[in-house]
């Protein structure tokens, strides 16, 4: 063997455990479930083949999907801009010489490792209408006509979104604070001996050179937040009717209540599709606003 | 001197804020741990007590015998574990052969790699969740495991660090005579250590939290993660308050103290890697 030959059976030797794998679960399974979105299949009975029906369906008649579609961009618009604002704002507090900062950050980022079901689990006891404490919180401070949060409509979803951000603004929070300590001292030195003051020095230098940290936290968390399911599950089970009903919801509830596969499988691909678009459309115009050195 | 006059009454003010911040996060744990040992009457109390008038343990105690959370969480330590220990070993072999070794189509199939990073875990949720079902994986911790070790991140994450250390060390080493495989386990790893662990620690945190793909191919008791466990039994016991949020506490306390133990790193990790669970 050529020295070239025996450098290519190497590498195979250490890629074939993951490569293997890869060709089943991940290259193979997003093969088949392009496929399978093209099915009507119960797995009982055998499969037929609809062409672009649950495609069709999807986007022009179930209103269901709408609904779900709609809930979630509710839940994205409401839980990125907050946790990307109060994000920055604590990271800009915790990387000043604080006292108890580190108890702070500590706080702040707690409930990100916690399991998401334990977290809905204790706010749907905080959000009990009738004994929980937001309520009781709210009366305290003069409100009367306290929100019914789970048989409500219209507060079912603003409960969703207060755990998110509860649970989740740690870690923009975190990444915020790691791109603020990035930035150079002396360039905030130089600007106070131009005679800058400190919010000129904050949107002259800190906005510019935290742009990359900002365009990557917005990124991540609106890929994250079309994704919500578990506060769903457990807060709400997706009601009441289907106020709190997600996309990802209602791919679990397509493939794994009603055996809908083929269907199940072309919400996911749509999905996929809004996901990429928008983060294709935040990096074409990523040019306009951020700034890498 | 005025200006640190001034600095040190900013950052007193600061401190107030914040800790009108960190009563808000903290007061969701203080308050399941506090209902957590109440009797029920009193969990229905007004106005609301913050401390109960007398601790209730025996809440821990029911919980613990009217569903198997031992159970739970062994099966969360086995399955979590299982599937960092498998990914660290399938990532980093494969994360050296795309770093330092030379093989036609390499930089493609890296790409390709890559380009799974964008497709959400729900496309491939249900193929895999068949495929389960055909090799009669449901139940069992196979099935839990396996369908979850190959992910891209892990392989990307590594490749970069693996690209930093220098080349020299290597060379030193095959001159000597060592295999490839020596220079992989020997040099490569233990030198990227940081990066490693912090991948450790994401993956096992990850999937402790993980609640969608338990619930698909698990529905006997005994093989129940804690997320799912948790699930259930708030299926079960859903106005016991005081039961649910003792099964709260169970639930998240490992990931509190693991967290306590290791929180530099971990922020440090995410720092280093921008990941997100």
């Amino acid at each position: 063997m050529t020295l070239k030959t025996r450098e290519g059976v190497a590498a195979w030797f250490f890629l074939l455990p993951g490569f293997a794998g890869f060709l089943i679960f991940v290259f193979g399974a997003v093969a088949v479930s392009f496929f399978l979105s093209f099915l009507q299949w119960d797995m009982l009975t055998p499969a037929k083949f609809v062409g672009l029906e649950n495609y069709v369906r999807l986007i022009a008649y179930d209103k269901t999907f709408h609904l779900v579609l709609k809930n979630t961009i509710t839940f994205v618009l409401g839980t990125v801009p907050t946790r990307v604002i109060l994000g920055l704002l604590f990271a800009l507090a915790l990387v000043r010489n604080i006292p108890a900062r580190t108890f702070f950050r500590a706080a702040i980022f707690l409930p990100v490792i916690i399991p998401t079901v334990a977290a809905a689990m204790v706010f749907r006891w905080i959000f009990n209408a009738d004994f929980g404490l937001m309520n009781e919180f709210l009366y305290s401070i003069g409100f009367s006509n306290l929100p019914r949060w789970f048989s409500d409509p219209k507060w079912a979803m603003s409960a969703v979104i207060i755990l998110s951000i509860w649970k989740d603004v740690g870690f923009s929070t975190v990444l915020f604070m790691a791109g603020l300590q990035g930035i150079p001292s002396s360039l905030y030195e130089a600007a106070w001996l131009d005679g800058a003051n400190k919010w000129k020095s904050f949107v002259y230098i800190t906005l510019p050179l935290l742009s990359p940290t900002t365009f990557f936290v917005i990124v991540i968390n609106i890929i994250s937040s079309f994704q919500v399911f578990d506060q769903a599950y457990v807060l709400t089970g997706g009601g009441p009717g289907n106020a709190t009903n997600t996309i990802v919801y209602y791919i679990y509830n397509n493939a794994f209540q009603w055996f809908r596969m083929g269907y199940a499988s072309a919400v996911a691909w749509l999905l996929f599709g809004i996901i990429f678009a928008a983060t294709f459309v935040q990096f074409r115009y990523q040019k306009k606003w951020v700034y890498y050195e | 001197m005025k200006k640190t006059t001034k600095e040190k009454i900013i950052n007193w003010v600061l401190f107030g804020v914040m800790m009108i911040v960190a009563f808000f996060m903290l007061i969701p744990f203080f308050w399941m741990f506090s209902t957590s040992l109440k009797a029920i009457g009193e969990v229905f109390e007004y106005p609301p007590k913050w401390i109960p008038s007398t601790f209730h343990w025996e809440n821990y105690k029911k919980v613990w015998t009217v569903v198997p959370f031992g159970r739970y969480l062994l099966n969360s330590l086995v399955v979590s574990g299982s599937i960092t220990v498998l990914h660290l070993i399938v990532a980093s072999m494969s994360a050296y052969a795309f770093a330092r070794l030379n093989f036609p189509g390499r930089d493609k199939l890296f790409l390709l790699y890559l380009a799974t990073l964008m497709v959400p875990g729900q496309v491939t949720m249900i193929p895999n969740f068949i495929l389960v079902r055909i090799f009669g994986w449901t139940d069992t911790y196979t099935g839990l495991i396996i369908p979850n070790v190959f992910t891209a991140f892990g392989v990307f994450l590594l490749r970069q660090f693996f690209m930093t250390i220098p080349k020299d060390y290597e060379d030193a080493a095959r001159i000597d005579g060592a295999s490839r495989f020596y220079v992989f386990s020997r040099i490569i790893v233990p030198l990227s250590l940081p990066a490693v662990s912090t991948l450790a620690v994401f993956t096992f945190v990850f999937q402790w939290n993980n609640l969608l793909w338990p619930l698909i191919v698990v529905s006997r008791d005994y093989m129940k993660t804690v997320t799912i466990g948790l699930a259930s039994f708030q299926g079960m016991y859903g106005t016991s308050w005081n039961l649910l949020m003792a099964a709260a506490v169970m639930g998240v306390l490992p990931s509190v103290v693991a967290f306590l133990v290791g929180q530099r790193y971990l922020i440090k990790g995410i720092t280093l890697t921008g990941l997100k669970g």
